[in-house]
């Protein structure tokens, strides 16, 4: 009986393991093969031949360089804004008594409801007038939309889970709340700020309605939008090698970031739901 | 005591003061970003205009509301994102809760099946949408040949040719990609349950099953709750997924996509308004409800 639970558990384990897994396996495959080899069959599970040359040719294709150059500085930037503006905010909210708090703190979570298409006129427009349409800084304030809220809820909800004594001890010190804030509560804050950043840069590397309709050129199109925009020489014929190694070069820093930081991130997307 | 008070007050306001100060960046960029553009779309819902700058606006009152009310493509969104977000939200719960379950357990390499877990929720919707577009190609896709090689399918499907067939497939992604976010939020869940409840349980001699309808589901209600609402919020605005794998196919044009279609590809940003004003008031009634149905929940 004993035994046999354990083969169906391991069995049930395996077959999770290949669900979850097998897709992106078979994206690296295929970023392997040659044309020829993809529109074959019967369809090899192993490339015969790796043809590394696949990942030079996407980048000699198009500007994927700079695609990914744009990718990673507007994910970047609204990370740090983000942050920076945040933490402000998660203080604020988090700690100090005063009217109108709770009203702030649940218009910005209320926002966070908000449907991306619902804002995309309204926001084209609004690019368009201060000159930000086809422009990374543009995508960045867009982006604010939900990277801002986000940050703002996750951080306050990490401020009030830090003690109060050290703070006491440095207001009965004479510190002002700014000095208090850099010199006591930001460095506590610091593993709240590495959760949300991480997954802040995680949704804007990701995203793809606002940088599909902000952007028009290769001057500031982010990879999201590339590879949904891949066409071939006919558009039957897909060059499937290009989109399969394109997808696994943006794929692999979220792996990384996923690896290195899998507690904190877990941690960031638990939060929510089970404090309620 | 007179001047202690004096100095607690000054304190108090001197809080008040720095904390709205601290909070201006955020109020001011939400209000930029959010408010303004949410007003504007509101606003040009009530005009006629092309998508040509400077904009020229022609008011024509409830007109474009009343087109979107009559046109038949749109009600087919509708439908579509509601069969969309009904399957892919019931099927990623189940499998969700599958895997949270057994992930529970213990057993050797369970560190590796939790990091597995992030790699779908990590890959960028449009990636997954190609990839599973590419795994779901009639002649050269790994997935008919799997089905087929398992002999569960005796002919190569066209899945992302065929009416129903297509909203399958999307759904099928759909449920690849958030399934494993469900079971973390779950997993946290089952975490959170007190083992001496499953011991009191097992020495009264309940049966797996009974530990499982009585305890188990019970106490993860909430948290369940919570991940459905929060799903469901996301599946009704969905766009990668569809667009990327069907693009704007009657089949599978989801709510978000209309909007879209009609303001840029139609360059009609006056109905384009209204179709996003009114995907933006469907979404604020079921937020309404669900938030009422959490406080009678909490309660």
């Amino acid at each position: 009986m004993n035994l046999l639970y354990r083969a169906l558990l391991y069995a049930g384990v395996g077959l999770i393991l290949v669900y979850l897994l097998f897709p992106f396996y078979w994206a690296i495959i295929s970023s392997l093969k040659t044309p020829t080899e993809l529109f074959k069959t019967p369809i090899d599970y192993y490339p015969p031949n790796f043809r590394w040359q696949n990942y030079v040719e996407v980048f000699q294709a198009q500007p994927f360089g700079r695609y990914l150059l744009n990718s990673a500085v507007v994910a970047g930037t609204t990370t740090l804004l983000s942050l920076l503006i945040g933490s402000f905010a998660a203080y604020a909210l988090g700690r100090f008594q005063f009217r109108g708090r709770s009203v702030v703190y649940y218009a910005t979570l209320a926002v966070t409801m908000f449907p991306q298409i619902s804002l995309l006129s309204g926001m084209f427009i609004l690019l368009r007038t201060l000159g930000l349409y086809n422009n990374l800084l543009g995508l960045v304030l867009a982006y604010m939309v939900f990277s801002l809220p986000f940050t703002v809820w996750l951080l306050t909800s990490f401020v009030r889970d830090i003690p109060w004594e050290l703070e006491e001890a440095a207001y009965v010190d004479g510190a002002s709340p700014t000095q208090t804030l850099f010199r006591v509560m930001l460095p506590l804050m610091a593993p709240g700020m590495v959760t949300a950043g991480l997954l802040t840069f995680i949704h804007a590397w990701n995203e793809f309605l606002f940088a599909l309709t902000f952007t028009i050129d290769d001057k500031a199109r982010t990879v999201p939008v590339a590879i949904a925009t891949f066409s071939g020489v006919s558009s039957f014929e897909l060059p499937w090698h290009l989109i399969m190694a394109a997808s696994v070069i943006v794929t692999i820093p979220l792996l990384v970031l996923v690896l290195i930081f899998q507690q904190r991130i877990v941690a960031g997307l638990t939060a929510g739901a089970v404090k309620g | 005591m007179r001047p202690t008070i004096a100095k607690h007050n000054s304190l108090a306001a001197r809080k008040a003061r720095t904390g709205w100060l601290y909070l201006m960046p955020t109020i001011l960029i939400l209000l930029l970003v959010t408010v303004y553009p949410l007003g504007r779309t509101i606003y040009l819902s009530f005009f006629e205009a092309g998508l040509r700058f400077p904009l020229k606006l022609e008011f024509v009152g409830l007109m474009n509301y009343i087109n979107l009310f009559s046109d038949p493509v749109w009600w087919r969104s509708v439908l579509n994102t509601v069969i969309f977000t009904a399957t892919s939200v019931a099927l990623e719960t189940v499998l969700g809760l599958i895997i949270a379950l057994l992930v529970h357990t213990n057993f050797r390499g369970r560190g590796l099946v939790r990091t597995a877990m992030l790699v779908p929720w990590a890959i960028p919707g449009v990636v997954a949408a190609q990839l599973w577009r590419w795994m779901l190609n009639d002649v050269y896709g790994v997935i008919n040949d799997l089905l087929m090689k398992l002999q569960l399918i005796s002919r190569p499907y066209a899945w992302l040719a065929e009416g129903m067939l297509i909203m399958v497939a999307v759904v099928l992604a759909d449920v690849w990609k958030t399934a494993p976010f469900m079971a973390l939020i779950l997993l946290a869940g089952l975490q959170a349950i007190p083992k001496e409840l499953y011991e009191a349980a097992r020495v009264d001699g309940a049966t797996p099953a009974q530990q499982f309808w009585r305890i188990t589901l019970p106490l993860l209600r909430p948290v369940l709750l919570v991940a459905l609402i929060f799903r469901t919020l996301d599946a009704l605005r969905v766009f990668d997924m569809i667009y990327v794998m069907a693009g704007t196919q009657i089949a599978t044009i989801s709510m978000s996509i209309y909007g879209r279609q009609q303001l840029l590809e139609f360059a009609d940003i006056g109905y384009g308004s209204a179709v996003s004003t009114a995907i933006f008031l469907i979404i604020a009634i079921y937020t309404a409800v669900y938030i009422a149905t959490l406080k009678v929940e909490v309660r």
